[in-house]
């Protein structure tokens, strides 16, 4: 997996041309961790906005198969942005992002860890 | 919540906003709910921070409008509140309905003496290799990345399918800054061309149209009209995709790979039918709708007391039609509860009829683009996985058909496909295409059946903090 990533830098960032061009003023950057790791959000991000920004799109292995699986209708229908935060499972997709909340892979028993 | 609301209107999207704005006109004491945590449905879907610094999306003007119209409006807008259950209890005539939502302080119970489902619709999904992976997206998700989080799908983005949403989402990107690494049409230019003479009837959105194709040529993004996406290929993550010619019997032919970071992929929408089974509203499939659609009479009323339909979700007629749905439902709800004159009534529904037939024009080309295309479906490999919750495969369910499934919850017994956590919603629409493949009608296909939990909302939160000595134990019966 790729280094902490840091939002503004153009190169490292998903976000849209506005937004990376550095006009986001009045957005107030923070950082939350997922799976330990350190993400860049933006104010009013969700957990998966700020992920994909910073591409991390793989969030957890599906059940049976155990293929990677990452955000898709990104609209809290198909459950497949499911993660843990700070114990609880939710949708990345439509969880609004704060700063220093932990995420974390939605792990089923007997399943491997994202790493 | 104890209060009885008149109406309590389910989505807050053009329809169902546009109705509770009416309602509220009307006198009615109206609660609308939303999943997201603002009003304007997929089309006037808010940005997650204002003022927004992405791309222009040409719907973020009216969407504000409807959103401070309906702030205005005197109607309970809840919003982030998940729905995930619905009873009716009462007179058979005059019922009271009671919405289960899950919201951000919580369990809440919503009372009202009418229910208007404006849910708009699902995107159709037909399942490709390689689908699963990371960095795949619907062209609804692609639309609510870009208008709402404004963050880009990928660098070099595959966008793919059928319908105007693929040159909406590829003017976003554009517009983003991000590339578009191909737009791959199932529909032949034919297609688009036959359905020019009903567009006249909206020249702006025509000319739109218009004005981003001749923006994807600037951008020299090539344009593949009659292909189809044959194969994604990544290992955790996209990395090229393969398409080709598409033929009638659905092979893709002439096959080649082109790199790309992301796709962005739907195969047309249908309307969002849940509620509808849940209650037992009679429903009919027709394509030209989108698919399944509630019975309705000519005020949007369903063929349960009380309950009504307005939007896609009541059959796709677009942004434009919806708006005038969700106010003759409203109008309609209003007489019922008879609070306006049967005279009010008829010259209210008469100017919406005749605004509605003028808006339903552009509507019907476009549904008509959104339709089922079940040939999508015949010549998938049987590796591919076509209920992600659940992994199944498309041999799986190639094999449980031949073995005599008739119907999508025999498929669902027999293999788990539709049972995961999205309810069926993804792969409810590629499972039937497969069973239509082996002729059968969708009419004897059916619809997987609705139960609540109609959306997953967590054990913890129903049964709260909880001890054994909480429960009262009734008094031992006298020996």
């Amino acid at each position: 997996m790729k280094a902490p990533l840091e939002h503004g830098n153009k190169a490292v960032s998903l976000r849209t041309e506005g937004e990376s061009a550095g006009t986001s003023e009045g957005r107030n950057s923070f950082i939350f961790s997922f799976n330990d790791r350190d993400v860049a959000a933006l104010e009013g991000d969700t957990i998966g906005s700020a992920l994909w920004a910073s591409e991390c799109k793989e969030l957890r292995r599906s059940p049976r198969a155990g293929g990677p699986r990452g955000m898709f209708c990104v609209m809290g229908v198909c459950q497949e942005c499911v993660v843990r935060v700070n114990g609880r499972l939710c949708t990345a997709c439509n969880t609004p992002a704060r700063p220093g909340m932990e995420v974390r892979t939605f792990v089923l028993d007997g399943q491997k860890d994202l790493k | 919540m104890t209060e009885l609301f008149d109406l309590t209107i389910l989505g807050a999207g053009p329809a169902g906003a546009e109705a509770a704005i009416e309602a509220s006109n009307w006198g009615l004491r109206v609660a609308v709910l939303d999943e997201a945590s603002a009003a304007g449905g997929q089309v006037y879907r808010a940005p997650q921070f204002e003022p927004r610094t992405g791309p222009v999306d040409p719907h973020h003007a009216e969407g504000n409008a409807l959103r401070e119209r309906l702030e205005r409006s005197g109607a309970t807008f809840l919003r982030s509140h998940r729905v995930w259950d619905i009873s009716m209890s009462g007179q058979r005539e005059t019922p009271q309905y009671t919405v289960s939502t899950m919201g951000p302080s919580g369990l809440t119970e919503i009372q009202s003496r009418a229910l208007l489902v404006a849910t708009g619709v699902t995107e159709r999904f037909y399942a490709r290799p390689g689908w699963t992976l990371p960095g795949v997206i619907g062209l609804g998700a692609a639309t609510a990345m870009l208008k709402s989080a404004q963050v880009l799908p990928g660098r070099n983005v595959v966008v793919a399918g059928v319908g105007p949403l693929l040159s909406l989402v590829a003017h976003l990107i554009i517009q983003g800054g991000g590339k578009v690494a191909a737009v791959v049409d199932v529909s032949p230019l034919s297609e688009w061309l036959g359905h020019v003479p009903a567009m006249m009837s909206r020249p702006d959105l025509l000319a739109r149209g218009a004005k981003w194709q001749l923006e994807l040529a600037a951008h020299r993004v090539p344009v593949y009209r009659g292909y189809d996406i044959s194969r994604i290929i990544g290992t955790t993550e996209v990395a090229a995709v393969e398409l080709g010619k598409l033929k009638k019997d659905g092979t893709v032919v002439d096959r080649f790979q082109i790199e790309a970071d992301a796709v962005c992929m739907s195969y047309g929408l249908t309307p969002a039918t849940e509620v509808f089974r849940l209650l037992g509203a009679d429903q009919v499939f027709n394509e030209e709708c989108g698919g399944w659609v509630p019975v309705l009479d000519d005020c949007q009323r369903t063929t349960v007391p009380a309950l009504y339909a307005a939007g896609d979700g009541a059959g796709l007629l677009g942004a434009a039609a919806a708006p005038l749905t969700g106010a003759l439902a409203s109008l309609a709800v209003a007489f019922d509860l008879e609070r306006i004159s049967p005279a009010d009534f008829a010259r209210s529904k008469t100017g919406l009829d005749a605004k509605l037939r003028r808006a339903a024009k552009f509507g019907r080309a476009m549904a008509k683009m959104a339709r089922p295309r079940p040939a999508l479906m015949a010549a998938i490999p049987d590796s591919t996985v076509v209920c992600r919750c659940e992994d199944i495969t498309a041999g799986e369910l190639k094999q449980t058909i031949q073995a005599g499934a008739k119907n999508i919850n025999a498929l669902k017994f027999a293999t788990r496909c539709g049972m995961g956590p999205c309810g069926g919603r993804v792969c409810g629409e590629a499972a039937a295409a497969m069973l239509e493949c082996h002729g059968i009608k969708r009419s004897e296909i059916q619809q997987f059946t609705a139960r609540p939990p109609l959306r997953p909302i967590l054990l913890a939160d129903v049964t709260r903090d909880f001890e054994y000595s909480d429960i009262p134990l009734p008094e031992p019966a006298p020996a």
